[in-house]
């Protein structure tokens, strides 16, 4: 059956030389190589349940009387169309809960996954020539699951959708000069508009879902063309790739991780609750639920929110919202300095060369103590995004906190990479004293059937 | 009477000592006659509050008044536990009551006959307008004490408490007194029906409509971005390590 199939495309297309060489194309064998392709199993999981979604989600503002006993205490509530989609959806379409829990899932595991598919490229040197390319695709792709991620995380119309968009637009009126009209021109009017649910939908389900599938498909095809890297070893050179065929081997491993990620997050979808709409309520502009977080993946922007000093500028007449700097200057800064590190190192270093082979995060030190000081600095401020939770579980006053983290977002970050370089350090030390001086030893058996040493001169 | 009174010196040398105070169940409630009852209070007044609040109710530096503290707010204070306080000055939490039901408005009548001028205890009429109590709920309570009742900061060290045991008569009591920080709530703003619907929709939040699984719902996302790395991350990259291995090594 797949014999005759190959052969009627071979016919046609000539693919037989083109499959040959793809089935035996070589794949990575070290377990960590799998973290993106957990990500992209979650692409697809996510577009499928998506999908579904949409065949029952309203994006719409107009408001509608919710008629059903599915929530008792908000039967005949006034409300928009798009949260009493919701409702049904979770209540009264087959299936509905389930998948819109398992997509909401997928989103925060997405994430998760490329952001650890990140550190093990980042940490291991793997974003150098020539794949200095796909490190910006790939950051790309994190901006755009964030995007996608806060989108969705607003259309269901409940309180928390409401307080994060209020945040957004905030965010969006504090840019310079054209904060006012962008604002405007975004979100269709003053906030809250009847626009927004409408034009937030277009940007979820097709701008951003079809730029993560156009740059998603363009980071596989440079990984094809560049192949994978490799951890130095035994047989592994700059000069070749070594690994398991395409076929069978990695594809047996490669379908057994897809059915593991999504047999999990489905588990999650039946067993854990996540986003229960109908507990938070409708969202009306004139209320506000407290304690209200964003997404883990936001969490650290809102965290930056909350801790940043209130420095409001007035210049000429004019004011700059003091959320300038935590809303607009710090993911500036943080995704530019991610996105210029490949090239900032080669100037750093002067190691303009092609590299496939790994470092071990010790054997450079410099870029493991930033990427240890970057991944403190959002630690921090994601932990300061739950800073109400934190001190009604403590029974401590939020203000301290606030100002806790925002000495620790200053002071723990080059702390953590003095740490990070010390470690560093003293293992290439050890390593470089190892290389020295090799512990080689040789034992001689003797008639007697016991062991000698015998001493080797060492080089 | 010697019972009580037997009771009431066993008490005091058990609050001198620093001990919790055992709930006094096997006292007998006072009886009928309201001057008996106002006396009782006065008896209980002079051991666990006189301290505190005063022997004319007028308040030391350690506690205010209670000559604007009527019934409403003396029996919302000893019926969620919050009074008396273990250690004074610190902020009342709930916890269980100290006094039953009985000793309670004893208390209630000695404070309000000796000057306690407040709210009378608020009438409660169960309500099956939940959708009402629930956008009254939305409106003027879920900012401080979260949209689920599971309490939030108030800032400035101030909790605003869970509402999950709060009884509906402890509700209304407190809309209408406003103990600690929060607002006094009165007919104008919220008008008996009002007030009703909404004690009846923070009865409801005690038992919260968790059909989605198990509930993380008191942290929200937070909850959630811990499940999902721990649970949704870790367990796929667990998976992921054991084929990989698996497959290397056969």
């Amino acid at each position: 059956m797949i014999r005759r199939l190959v052969y009627a495309l071979d016919d046609r297309l000539g693919t037989a030389p083109f499959l040959r060489h793809a089935l035996r194309k070589a794949f990575p064998d070290h377990w960590s190589f799998m973290l993106g392709e957990v990500a992209l199993y979650c692409f697809l999981f996510i577009l499928a349940s998506g999908t579904y979604l949409t065949f029952f989600f309203h994006p719409s503002a107009h408001h509608v009387v919710y008629h059903s006993n599915s929530v008792p205490s908000l039967n005949g509530r006034s409300m928009s169309d798009a949260y009493a989609s919701v409702l049904r959806i979770s209540f009264e379409t087959r299936a509905g809960l389930l998948i819109r829990q398992a997509h909401h899932w997928c989103a925060l595991v997405f994430a998760a996954a490329i952001v650890v598919h990140m550190a093990r490229v980042f940490f291991t040197g793997a974003f150098r020539k020539p794949r200095d390319l796909n490190w910006i695709v790939g950051l790309t792709l994190l901006l755009l699951v964030m995007g996608d991620g806060f989108t969705g995380y607003s259309l269901p119309d409940d309180q928390l959708s409401g307080a994060g968009l209020r945040i957004a637009d905030s965010i969006a009126l504090a840019i310079p000069v054209i904060g006012s009209w962008f604002a405007y021109l975004f979100f269709g009017g003053g906030y809250p508009s009847p626009e927004i649910t409408n034009r937030l939908y277009a940007i979820h389900i097709l701008f951003i879902p079809l730029a993560l599938g156009a740059l998603i498909a363009l980071h596989l095809a440079i990984l094809w063309r560049q192949k994978h890297t490799q951890f130095p070893g035994r047989g592994k050179r700059e000069d070749n790739v070594t690994g398991s065929p395409l076929w069978p081997a990695y594809t047996v491993k490669s379908l057994a991780l897809m059915a593991a990620t999504f047999g999990v997050l489905l588990l999650l979808g039946g067993l854990v609750e996540i986003n229960p709409v109908w507990l938070y309520g409708p969202y009306d502009p004139w209320t506000v639920a407290s304690p209200a977080q964003p997404d883990w993946y936001v969490g650290w922007l809102d965290g930056a929110l909350r801790v940043a000093p209130p420095w409001a500028i007035h210049l000429f007449g004019h004011t700059i919202s003091a959320l300038l700097w935590p809303g607009i200057v710090l993911p500036l800064g943080f995704f530019g300095a991610l996105y210029a590190w490949p090239f900032a190192e080669r100037r750093l270093t002067g190691d303009r060369a092609y590299h496939e082979l790994l470092q071990l995060p010790w054997q450079n030190p410099l870029r493991t103590s930033f990427g240890v000081a970057a991944l403190t600095f959002a630690g921090v401020l994601l932990l300061a995004a739950s800073d109400d939770i934190q001190a009604r579980l403590w029974s401590i006053s939020v203000q301290q906190l606030a100002w806790f983290y925002r000495v620790a977002a200053l002071v723990l970050p080059p702390v953590a990479a003095a740490i990070a370089w010390r470690i560093c350090t003293e293992l290439q030390a050890r390593h470089t004293y190892e290389e020295d001086h090799p512990a080689r030893v040789v034992l001689k058996r003797g008639s007697d059937g016991g062991f000698e040493e015998e001493p080797v001169a060492t080089p | 009477m010697i019972p009580l009174l037997a009771a009431v010196v066993l008490l005091a040398a058990e609050t001198s000592a620093g001990q919790p105070k055992p709930p006094l169940t096997h006292v007998a409630a006072p009886g009928p006659a309201q001057a008996d009852t106002v006396k009782v209070g006065g008896d209980l007044y002079v051991l666990h509050c006189l301290s505190c609040h005063g022997d004319r109710l007028q308040g030391t530096p350690q506690a205010p008044p209670l000559t604007n503290a009527g019934a409403a707010s003396v029996d919302f204070q000893l019926s969620t536990g919050r009074m008396p306080l273990e250690v004074p000055g610190t902020e009342p939490m709930r916890g269980p009551p100290s006094f039953p039901r009985g000793q309670i408005d004893a208390i209630v009548a000695y404070v309000v006959t000796h000057g306690g001028k407040g709210a009378d205890i608020p009438q409660v009429h169960s309500s099956p307008d939940l959708t009402r109590g629930r956008k009254i709920f939305e409106e003027n309570c879920q900012a401080c004490h979260g949209a689920t009742g599971t309490g939030a900061v108030a800032g400035f060290g101030w909790l605003a408490p869970a509402l999950l045991q709060s009884t509906p008569l402890q509700t209304a009591e407190a809309v209408r007194t406003g103990p600690g920080i929060m607002p006094k709530f009165d007919a104008h703003v919220i008008p008996q029906a009002d007030l009703d619907a909404l004690a009846a929709y923070v009865d409801s939040l005690h038992h919260p409509d968790d059909r989605g699984g198990y509930s993380l719902a008191s942290a929200g996302p937070v909850g959630e971005g811990i499940v999902a790395w721990i649970v949704g991350l870790g367990v796929t990259v667990l998976l992921m390590f054991a084929v990989g291995e698996t497959l290397r090594r056969s």
